[in-house]
């Protein structure tokens, strides 16, 4: 009887797909969660790309009792951003460098010391699922709250680091007042952050290379490093690329940690992009120039955001 | 593995993983005993990490202070975690519900965008966003920033719901068309019930995000009695000195349920972020 009914439903199913599956219903679906990312997520992004071709600042871009009366400016705000010579382009310069040095910075050991730990965890060892939840737990831990701790941490008279570097008879240091101090303390708290997410990506693609692969090299005489550079790597390819790829684009974007942990100081030399533009708008309101800036951080991140998806087709097609 | 590890691999591999323990745990086992300190053992050069009189005080002050304002942080922060998540299980149910069933035009463009969306930070979008909430007189409220956390809960929860209805097999959806339901009939009757765990999962990662939002949060809401908990926290740093006693206690307490959520659903998140390029 069973059977019977299964047969009549795959005979039926060419049939309701052809009613049911084409046409209205499936838009209808997504249309309330299309039009809301519209209104709320591309509108606003063409509307950015627009302010920053205009001298908008909190004077005239209007309000509930006044309406906008901003000017259309051309190209002005980003011949003044690219130009190192005036005070906004020597500004703009020097913030996309720290972009560069935080993000590559960050990046590089959260990645490393990430697959580090995923090639030493990934054999039977007591007391892994301990590991497991330990080298978890920074991921876990709201970023706000992550901030505030190191902070702490890095307190000049009372945080632990200078505690222990003056019980040990060395010089305090200035973690946060000194601008290279307060850009390695930033980057080392989010190397913090970031090393759960490669760990535990890069162990879970580790554990899924077949046992075949390996016994096979080994009886081809491949020895450790040669079954790790010429088997492993290559089979988990593309799962770090996609965590390599995430890692840069959440950098990219990480406000929380650089905000509330220096505020972009001293003296801006911990500013990044994203903080900085936030500056810009909600602090001088000359948002103008505050788009530009968040017109060139959407540029980039297209480009990476593309390049990530590119990365997840070559493995998993988007079907 | 093929090969038998040696017990001296074992030993490094020991070695190197407590050593990571160690700097995973040492910020958040710092704020813990920061928070059972008296005042005069946190600001004192000593360097003790178990407290010498472990004390509550700093706890009792959190709740009591400023006449039990952190209830108010507490309540706001859940209420907003929890409509954001309410919502954006409810309207991204049957956009994943669609994309995992049918086929039809401008599908993989949605879905790219719904992917694209989720990279750019609040801080590409946040001052027309702004713009927005302002002409709507949204500015300084709840239904504000609940509208504000849609632009980053929806797009992620979508994703991870898709993957959830992929799993679910179209069987039965199928004996329901045969009887004659709709195909919102099938999906509301016959498919959502069966993914209810995946529901659960999404919800709670969007509460999540939400609890742990800063930058909206701060810039829409101006008002003490209306902050979240990042928010209100952050009036603890003042200029030239910080509340620390009162800080390690709060930011402990707001971390807890986060911990909960987080090590019970952690499974479902690491798969949908790599799309199960695992596998």
């Amino acid at each position: 009887m069973t059977i019977i009914l299964n047969k009549a439903a795959k005979v039926l199913q060419g049939v309701t797909s052809l009613g049911n599956r084409k046409g209205l219903t499936p838009l209808l679906f997504v249309l309330p969660t299309s039009s809301i990312m519209v209104i709320l997520v591309f509108y606003p992004i063409a509307a950015g790309i627009i302010y920053s071709f205009t001298d908008m600042t909190q004077y005239n871009m209007g309000n509930q009792f006044l309406s906008p009366s901003w000017q259309l400016v051309g190209l002005s705000n980003y011949l003044n951003l690219f130009n190192p010579a005036t005070p906004a382009g020597h500004r703009f310069w020097s913030v996309t460098g720290q972009t560069a040095v935080w993000v590559v910075g960050s990046v590089f050991f959260q990645f490393s010391i990430g697959l580090g730990l995923a090639l030493l965890a990934n054999k039977p060892l007591s007391g892994r699922a301990i590991y497991r939840a330990a080298l978890l737990l920074p991921w876990a831990v709201p970023t706000y709250v992550t901030a505030f701790a190191w902070k702490w941490l890095y307190n000049s008279e009372y945080g632990l680091l200078n505690m222990v570097l003056t019980n040990l008879g060395l010089e305090p240091i200035n973690w946060l007042s000194h601008p290279q101090w307060a850009m390695f303390s930033v980057i080392l708290a989010n190397i913090w952050l970031g090393i759960p997410f490669n760990f535990i990506v890069i162990l879970g693609a580790l554990q899924s290379v077949g046992h075949e692969y390996l016994e096979a090299a080994v009886m081809d005489g491949a020895n450790r490093w040669q079954r790790f550079r010429y088997v492993i790597i290559p089979l988990i390819r593309p799962v770090l690329q996609t965590a390599l790829l995430l890692g840069i684009i959440w950098t990219f974007n990480q406000f929380n940690v650089i905000y509330l942990i220096t505020q972009g100081g001293p003296n801006y030399s911990t500013e990044i992009l994203v903080t900085y533009a936030y500056f810009e708008a909600f602090t001088h309101w000359r948002i103008g120039l505050a788009t530009a800036y968040t017109t060139v951080t959407f540029l980039i991140l297209l480009a990476f955001s593309v390049w990530y998806v590119r990365s997840l087709r070559a493995t998993e097609r988007l079907t | 593995m093929p090969t038998r590890t040696s017990a001296l691999e074992r030993l490094l591999s020991h070695l190197g993983l407590t050593l990571a323990t160690l700097f995973a745990l040492l910020p958040i086992t710092w704020v813990l005993s920061t928070s059972f300190k008296k005042k005069e053992h946190i600001f004192s050069t000593r360097l003790e990490l178990i407290p010498p009189e472990p004390t509550l005080e700093n706890y009792v002050n959190v709740f009591t202070m400023q006449n039990g304002i952190f209830w108010r942080w507490l309540f706001n922060s859940f209420l907003v975690a929890a409509l954001t998540a309410l919502l954006a299980v409810l309207l991204a149910a049957a956009t994943a519900y669609a994309l995992s069933r049918y086929r039809f035009r401008g599908r993989r463009v949605l879905m790219f965008s719904f992917l694209i969306a989720q990279m750019f930070p609040g801080a590409v979008i946040i001052v027309p966003l702004y713009q927005i909430l302002l002409r709507l007189g949204l500015v300084g409220s709840f239904v504000g920033l609940v509208v504000a956390y849609m632009t980053f809960v929806l797009p992620f929860s979508v994703w991870m719901l898709k993957g959830f209805f992929d799993t679910i097999p179209e069987e039965p959806e199928q004996a329901a068309w045969l009887d004659g339901a709709s195909a919102w009939q099938a999906f509301w009757y016959i498919t959502l019930p069966q993914a209810a765990p995946g529901l659960a999962v999404t919800g709670f990662f969007s509460f999540v995000n939400a609890w742990n939002e800063f930058m909206f949060a701060m810039t829409l809401m101006s008002r003490n009695e209306t902050y979240t908990l990042p928010v209100g926290l952050r009036t603890f740093i003042h200029q030239w000195d910080t509340d620390w006693q009162l800080m390690s206690a709060a930011t402990f307490l707001v971390t807890i349920p986060v911990l909960f959520i987080f090590f019970r659903a952690q499974r479902h998140l690491v798969g949908g972020l790599t799309l199960g390029s695992g596998k």
